[in-house]
């Protein structure tokens, strides 16, 4: 039989069962959908989490020194522990990165306009650090910025929003302590869960080596740093404290000397909080599955049952039953690819109408078709082994048989 | 529609020029409940080029016996030289059409089946349905049409692989005795172009135009003689080879 021949029949065949092939449809769509939709929402809730909390920055440990509080090596206790730049160059070594933070708020003027501004000295790798990502045409602190003590300055969004309006303000220079700043960069708009010192869309950021020459500062507000994966955090945490005490003689068990905030802590939480979630999204997507296997493959048993006698007929005029089984088996797969294709579509198009404002909480759900197609396969699958068996077995029977049944 | 489809236990080999070839045929339905015999040893041989009218009274076998010739069902028990290897056209009794295509397109399923062009296809439909007397009715669903043009199609449709041996169970049951001798008309001339021919009638009239009558009672061939009204078998045969 010919493929076009094969395609009218098949199309007349399903046409002549609107109601199963219907059903049967259904029955694919809401699944596809139903389990495309529910991956996407947990994907998107997934990475909403992980902007929101990466905005702060990914695994990064943020050390603040202070005062100690138990006595050490015959010091008293309360003493404040000063970090300069000097503790870390020695500490450096075996981390992914460090930087000093200095920080303050100055007057900055720009024309006419005078605001106050949060500025923090920082290392170039303080932006890779905390996820600073320039926008277009702009870059972050660099290291001959820091070398040369460079008048450079990275604004938050907000922050330029502010100052410059609908102005470019790359390029532009600024009044900062009284010397020119020029502008190289802006930030990327960036979501942020949680921080330490305001916000960083609202702030302004030079290199630590600038900031410490026109302010004098010598010492650090605090220190932030990343270890090469999240599993070494803990044990460079531990060889910081100890180089630092090393040098500044504190206790190392002293928790007050340098407070610690590793946010991997966070992250981890989110690790096992979206196991839990996902095995919760797994456990309903395959009992969404197995429901929506069993309704597809009765209505393919019954679908057979059905055309017993057709298939009977069609074999006393001389059909194979390889061709009334191929016929079968394209039209599971007609059905398949055409209600799979429908329920991938509805659940892109719920995502595409979903509410703006509640992308913020739960994320921008994301479809991913391999899923989609995955599932309706699966279905399509069921269906067809379904009503495979028992054509097959229509097929094998005398076909006087098969047509009085 | 060529070759039938299975081939089963209990063959005998058919000599040349045997169409049909039974022996001890035994057919039981067992119902569970009840099993009902409905052949209960038929010896039955039909030459190629033979037109045979199958005569006897309602529940005697005939059905069960075309069924089996034509290899749609098995026998229970007995030997059997069947019509395998040819073309066989049937007419079912309660016709068997698809209902859910039209008239044209049952036509066209044997063809369909038989690989037949598209063309081809068009043409043999169109031809078959005018000499059944249904031009008209090509694109009505068998609901859409009487008894006796369902079973015209039926007539059409077991037509439509020029099939070599044509077994047809009441094909004329609903029609009126006018239609009824245009497609007994029908069956004389396939007769005549060399096919063989195994009719079921309740009709003797119609029987009568056959060569032969074999008449079925209680699942047992009760008399089985030539009519004489026809062509002789030896004449027919030499003719057409
Ligand atoms: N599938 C079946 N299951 C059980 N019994 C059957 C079946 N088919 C036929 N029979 C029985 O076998 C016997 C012969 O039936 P068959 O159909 O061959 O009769 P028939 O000679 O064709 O009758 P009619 O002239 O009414 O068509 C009947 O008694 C019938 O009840
Ligand atoms: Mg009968």
């Amino acid at each position: 039989m010919g493929l076009l021949i094969g395609m009218r029949q098949l199309g007349r065949d399903l046409a002549s069962q609107k109601l199963r092939t219907f059903l049967t449809a259904f029955g694919i769509v809401w699944g596809t959908a139903a389990i495309s939709l529910l991956l996407a929402f947990g994907e998107g809730f997934h990475k909403q989490i992980l902007v929101n909390s990466a905005g702060l920055g990914e695994n990064i440990v943020i050390a603040f020194p202070s005062l100690t509080s138990i006595p050490f090596e015959g010091l008293g206790k309360g003493r404040r522990i000063l970090v300069d730049e000097e503790d870390i160059d020695l500490v450096e070594k075996g981390l992914a990165g460090i930087s000093g933070e200095y920080a303050d708020t100055f007057k900055l003027l720009y024309n006419t306009r005078t605001l106050p501004v949060d500025v923090s000295g920082v290392r170039p790798v303080f932006g890779d650090l905390r996820n600073l990502i320039p926008q277009e045409g702009g870059r972050f602190v660099n290291a001959l910025d820091e070398l040369d003590k460079r008048r450079v300055i990275f604004l938050g969004n907000e922050l330029a929003k502010e100052i410059f309006g609908s102005t470019e303000p790359v390029g532009k220079t600024v009044m900062l302590l009284g010397s020119p700043f020029t502008v190289v960069g802006v930030l990327k708009e960036k979501t942020q869960d949680s921080s330490y010192s305001g916000r960083d869309k609202d702030k302004a950021f030079v290199p630590g080596s600038t900031f410490r020459a026109l302010t004098g500062a010598k010492y650090v507000d605090n220190l932030i740093f990343k270890a090469t994966g999240t599993d070494a955090t803990e044990g460079l945490k531990a060889d910081v404290i100890r180089v630092l005490a090393g040098r500044h003689r504190f206790d190392p068990s002293d928790k007050e000397a340098l407070q610690m905030w590793d946010t991997t802590e966070g992250f981890k939480f989110i690790d096992t909080f979206m196991l839990a979630f996902r095995a919760f999204l797994g456990i309903v997507g395959s009992l969404t599955l197995i429901v929506g296997g069993i309704g597809v493959s009765n209505i393919m048993n019954v679908v057979v049952e059905e055309r017993t006698r057709e298939i009977g007929i069609k074999m006393a005029l001389g059909a194979r039953a390889g061709s009334i089984l191929r016929q079968f088996m394209a039209e599971t797969m007609l059905i398949t690819i055409f209600s799979g294709a429908i329920g991938l579509l509805l659940a892109a198009a719920i995502c595409a109408v979903f509410p703006e404002g509640f992308r913020e909480f739960v994320g921008k759900p994301v479809i991913s078709p391999s899923v989609g197609l995955l599932t309706a396969g699966l279905l399509g699958l069921i269906g067809f082994l379904a009503g495979y068996f028992p054509a097959r077995d229509a097929s094998r029977l005398d076909p006087v048989v098969a047509m009085k049944l | 529609m060529s070759v039938l489809p299975r081939r089963r236990n209990g063959e005998i080999p058919a000599t040349d020029g045997v169409v049909i070839r039974m022996a001890g045929i035994r057919k039981v339905y067992d119902t569970g409940k009840v099993k009902v015999e409905a052949l209960r040893g038929i010896d039955l041989v039909v030459h190629r080029g033979e037109f045979v009218a199958v005569v006897g009274p309602s529940g005697s076998g005939k059905s069960t016996l075309m069924n089996l010739v034509g290899c749609l069902d098995t026998p229970t028990e007995g030997g059997l030289a069947d019509a395998r290897n040819r073309r066989v056209g049937f007419v079912f009794q309660s016709f068997n059409l698809l209902p859910q295509i039209t008239a044209f397109e049952n036509v066209e399923m044997p063809l369909l089946f038989g690989g037949v062009g598209k063309r081809e296809r068009q043409a043999r439909v169109t031809e078959l349905m005018d000499r059944v007397g249904l031009a008209d009715r090509m694109e009505h669903r068998p609901t859409e049409l009487s008894g006796g043009q369902m079973q015209r199609v039926a007539i059409a449709r077991a037509l439509a692989m020029n099939p070599d041996v044509v077994l047809a169970d009441e094909p004329t049951g609903n029609l009126d005795t006018s239609s009824g001798g245009d497609i007994m008309g029908l069956f004389e001339e396939l007769w005549r172009q060399g096919r063989t021919l195994v009719v079921i009638t309740h009709d003797m009239a119609l029987a009568r135009r056959a060569g032969r009558i074999v008449e079925v009672r209680d699942g047992l061939i009760l008399r089985d003689e030539p009519t004489g009204s026809v062509a002789t078998l030896r004449e027919a045969r030499a003719s057409h080879g």
